[in-house]
C-alpha cells in the first residue's frame, strides 16, 4: 500500500511540475513558536511538539504552507509556482483508523497580477487530475463574507471583533447576535456599566484588590472606556445583520449564487469590489472548462478553525463522508503579509493526500 | 484476580476505604501505614493496588488493572477520547473540586469567557504575545477554550502553586481545581462567572483495555452487585 501511496504522490509531484512548478523542500522540524503564534494553542493539541535541547519548542511539520511561504518571502522569484511532496504530521485525539502521518503534495501559486486567474487555475489543476475519482466539490469565499463585515454600518471595535473571529462560526455567531441587538448583555456587564457610571476605572481598579500581574491598569482602563463606549453604540440595524444572515446560510450552484449575492449585497457600494472578484473568478473558471451552473458554493464554507484562507476556498471530498478531504486549498494573502516581515504578495494554493486518492482508486 | 487501583494515601483513600465499607466491602493498607500494598475482605478474587491518583488513568488506559477509583478531572484530562477507554460505574459523592477560569481580581473589565477573549485579544496586541494560562489540566481546558471559541491565549504548564503564577509574572490568568475559593481568594484572583471547565469527583472506573476473562468477569458481576452499582451496557 506504502507503494501504491508513494507512486499516486510521485504522479501528481509531476503533473504539477508539468504545470509549471518548480520543486521545493521543506524542513521537517519547524520552530514551534511561529506555528502557535499563527494558529493559537489548538495546533498544539494536533501537532507533535518536541523539545529541542538549543532549538526550544519544535514541531513536527503539521502541514507545509508555512515553510514554503516563508521560504518564498525570503528569496523566491515573483510571481512563482512551487509544488512540493513529502510527509505532515496530525496527532488524533480520537481513536480510530485517521493516520497520522501521511503524504502530502501541492502546488501553490504566488502572484500579483489577476488573482481570480489563479484561483481558477489551480481549482481547475486539481479537479482535472482529480477527475477519475469522481469526487464531490465544494467551493467558498471568505472574501465576500470579510468585506461585508467590513461594510457594516458599526464601529470599527465591532467589525475588527467580528473579523476575528471570522474562522469561528460560533463566537462570530455571538458576537453577531449581541451587536444585533437579539442577545441581551451578560448580567456582570451590566453591573459593571452601573458601577462604571459612578465612578472612574481607576478608582474601581483601585478598589478591587492590589494590582497583580502583567496585565497594567492601563491596559484595564483601556478596555473599560471602550465597553462604555460599545454600551452607548446603537445595535446594528436590522437589516445589515438580517444581510450577514442571508449570506452565511447562502448556498447553491455558483451562477445562482451569484444573482444571491447581488440581491443580499448588490445594493451597498462596498461590496462591489467582492462582487466583481467573483464574477471575474466564474469567468475564468468557464475559461477553464468549470461550469458555473453546476459548481457547488457556499458562502460559509471554509470556516473553521486553523484555517488562513481569506478569499476563494474549495475542498474535494469523496462521498464516504467519514473521510477527511481528498484535496483542499484557497487564497492565504493576509497570512504571506504576517511571515513576511512587511512584505506580502497574493497566494493561492491547495494540497492532495496521495493515501485517499490511493485508496479511492483501489476501491474503484 | 480482579485488581482495583485506589489512591494511596490521604482523604481520598480513606474516603474510598469508607465507601466500599459502607457496602460491605473492607479494604485494608496491609503491614505498615508507608506500604503501599493492601488487602481486601467481604469478596473472594479482588485484588487492590494502591497507586498515586494521578497513575490510575494511565493504568486504567493500559489495562493493568481492571477497575480504578479517581477524580473525573484526571481522567478527562489525561486520556485522549478518555470514555472509550474507560467506563464511568459510579460517582462516589466526595472528593468534589471545580476546575475554573480565574483571573486577578482587579480586572474589573472581565467576569465572563467573552470578556477573557476580547482582553487577550487587546493583551496580545500591546504586549505582543498571547495572553498565558497557567495550568495543569492542559487538555480539558485547551478543550473547554477551543469549543468557547477563545482566541490570542496561551497554555503555560504550572504543576503546583499556580495561583501565584500571576503575581510571579508568568501568566495573567491561571485554570485550577478549587473548592472553597480560599487560596484563590488570598492570591487576588476571581472565578470567571460562566467559566466551569469541569465539576470534578471521585469516580470509580472500569477499564476497556483490561483483560476479562471468565472469572474476572464474574468477579466484577459480584462486585458490583454487592456495592449496587448498575452494570454499563457493554464495558
Amino acid at each position: 500500500m506504502k507503494a501504491a501511496i508513494r507512486a499516486e504522490a510521485a504522479a501528481l509531484f509531476a503533473a504539477f511540475q508539468a504545470a509549471g512548478a518548480v520543486p521545493v523542500e521543506a524542513d521537517i522540524l519547524l520552530p514551534a513558536g511561529t506555528l502557535l503564534d499563527l494558529y493559537g494553542e489548538d495546533i498544539r493539541a494536533r501537532a507533535y511538539v518536541t523539545q529541542d535541547p538549543l532549538r526550544g519548542e519544535m514541531m513536527l511539520r503539521p502541514d507545509f504552507t508555512v515553510p514554503v511561504v516563508q521560504a518564498h518571502m525570503a528569496h523566491g522569484a515573483d510571481p512563482a509556482r512551487y509544488t512540493y511532496m513529502g510527509e505532515v504530521f496530525r496527532k488524533q485525539d480520537h481513536l480510530g483508523d485517521r493516520a497520522s502521518e501521511y503524504l502530502q503534495v501541492g502546488f501553490e501559486i504566488f502572484d500579483r497580477d489577476a488573482p481570480e486567474a489563479a484561483d481558477a487555475e489551480v481549482f481547475a489543476l486539481f479537479a482535472g487530475l482529480l477527475a477519475p475519482l469522481g469526487l464531490r466539490p465544494a467551493t467558498g469565499d471568505l472574501g465576500i463574507l470579510m468585506a461585508a463585515v467590513r461594510s457594516l454600518s458599526t464601529t470599527s471595535q465591532r467589525k475588527a471583533a467580528l473579523l476575528r473571529h471570522i474562522w469561528r462560526p460560533a463566537r462570530f455567531r455571538a458576537l453577531l447576535d449581541r451587536f444585533a441587538g437579539r442577545a441581551a448583555p451578560a448580567p456582570s456587564r451590566l453591573r459593571l456599566l452601573e458601577r462604571l457610571a459612578q465612578a472612574s476605572p481607576d478608582a474601581l481598579i483601585e478598589g478591587a484588590g492590589p494590582q497583580i500581574g502583567l496585565r497594567s491598569a492601563t491596559d484595564i482602563a483601556t478596555r473599560a472606556a471602550l465597553l462604555v463606549a460599545d454600551a452607548a453604540t446603537p445595535p446594528l440595524p436590522a437589516p445589515e445583520a438580517a444581510m450577514l444572515d442571508a449570506l452565511l446560510a447562502l448556498s447553491a450552484p455558483a451562477a445562482q449564487a451569484q444573482t444571491r449575492l447581488r440581491e443580499i449585497v448588490g445594493h451597498m457600494p462596498a461590496m462591489a469590489p467582492a462582487l466583481d472578484s467573483f464574477a471575474a473568478r466564474l469567468d475564468a473558471l468557464a475559461a477553464r472548462g468549470i461550469d458555473p451552473a453546476t459548481l457547488p458554493f457556499e458562502a460559509s464554507h471554509g470556516r473553521s478553525t486553523l484555517e488562513y484562507y481569506d478569499g476563494f476556498v474549495f475542498t474535494f471530498h469523496a462521498a464516504d463522508p467519514s473521510l477527511p478531504p481528498v484535496a483542499s486549498g484557497g487564497r492565504y494573502d493576509a497570512l504571506t503579509a504576517v511571515l513576511g516581515q512587511g512584505r506580502s504578495i497574493p497566494a493561492v494554493g491547495g494540497v492532495i493526500r496521495p493515501n485517499l486518492v490511493a485508496a479511492l482508486k483501489g476501491a474503484l | 484476580m480482579l485488581k482495583i487501583g485506589v489512591p494511596s494515601k490521604g482523604r481520598l483513600m480513606e474516603k474510598t476505604f469508607d465507601w466500599f465499607g459502607e457496602r460491605g466491602v473492607q479494604m485494608r493498607q496491609s503491614g505498615a501505614e508507608r506500604e503501599y500494598a493492601g488487602s481486601v475482605e467481604g469478596i473472594a478474587g479482588v485484588e487492590l493496588v494502591l497507586l498515586s491518583a494521578g497513575e490510575v488513568p494511565r493504568e486504567l488506559a493500559a489495562g493493568r488493572i481492571h477497575l480504578g477509583v479517581t477524580g473525573s478531572d484526571l481522567v478527562r484530562d489525561k486520556l485522549a477520547d478518555w470514555d472509550r477507554q474507560v467506563a464511568e460505574l459510579a460517582p462516589l459523592g466526595f472528593g468534589h473540586a471545580d476546575l475554573i477560569i480565574a483571573v486577578p481580581a482587579c480586572w474589573i473589565d472581565v467576569d465572563t469567557l467573552d470578556d477573557l477573549d476580547a482582553a487577550a485579544a487587546a493583551f496580545r496586541a500591546a504586549h505582543g504575545f498571547r495572553l498565558r494560562i497557567a495550568t495543569k489540566y492542559h487538555r480539558l481546558v485547551r478543550d473547554y477554550l477551543t469549543a468557547g471559541g477563545i482566541a490570542d491565549y496561551q497554555l503555560v504548564d504550572s504543576q503546583g502553586a499556580t495561583e501565584g503564577t500571576v503575581k510571579n509574572l508568568t501568566a495573567e490568568a491561571i485554570a485550577d481545581i478549587t473548592t472553597t475559593g480560599e487560596t484563590l481568594r488570598a492570591n487576588h484572583l476571581k472565578v470567571l462567572d460562566d467559566a466551569l471547565v469541569h465539576a470534578s469527583q471521585a469516580v470509580l472506573f472500569a477499564s476497556r483495555a483490561a483483560e476479562w476473562d471468565e472469572q474476572t468477569t464474574r468477579v466484577y458481576g459480584d462486585l458490583l452487585r454487592l456495592i449496587g452499582v448498575a452494570q454499563p451496557d457493554h464495558r
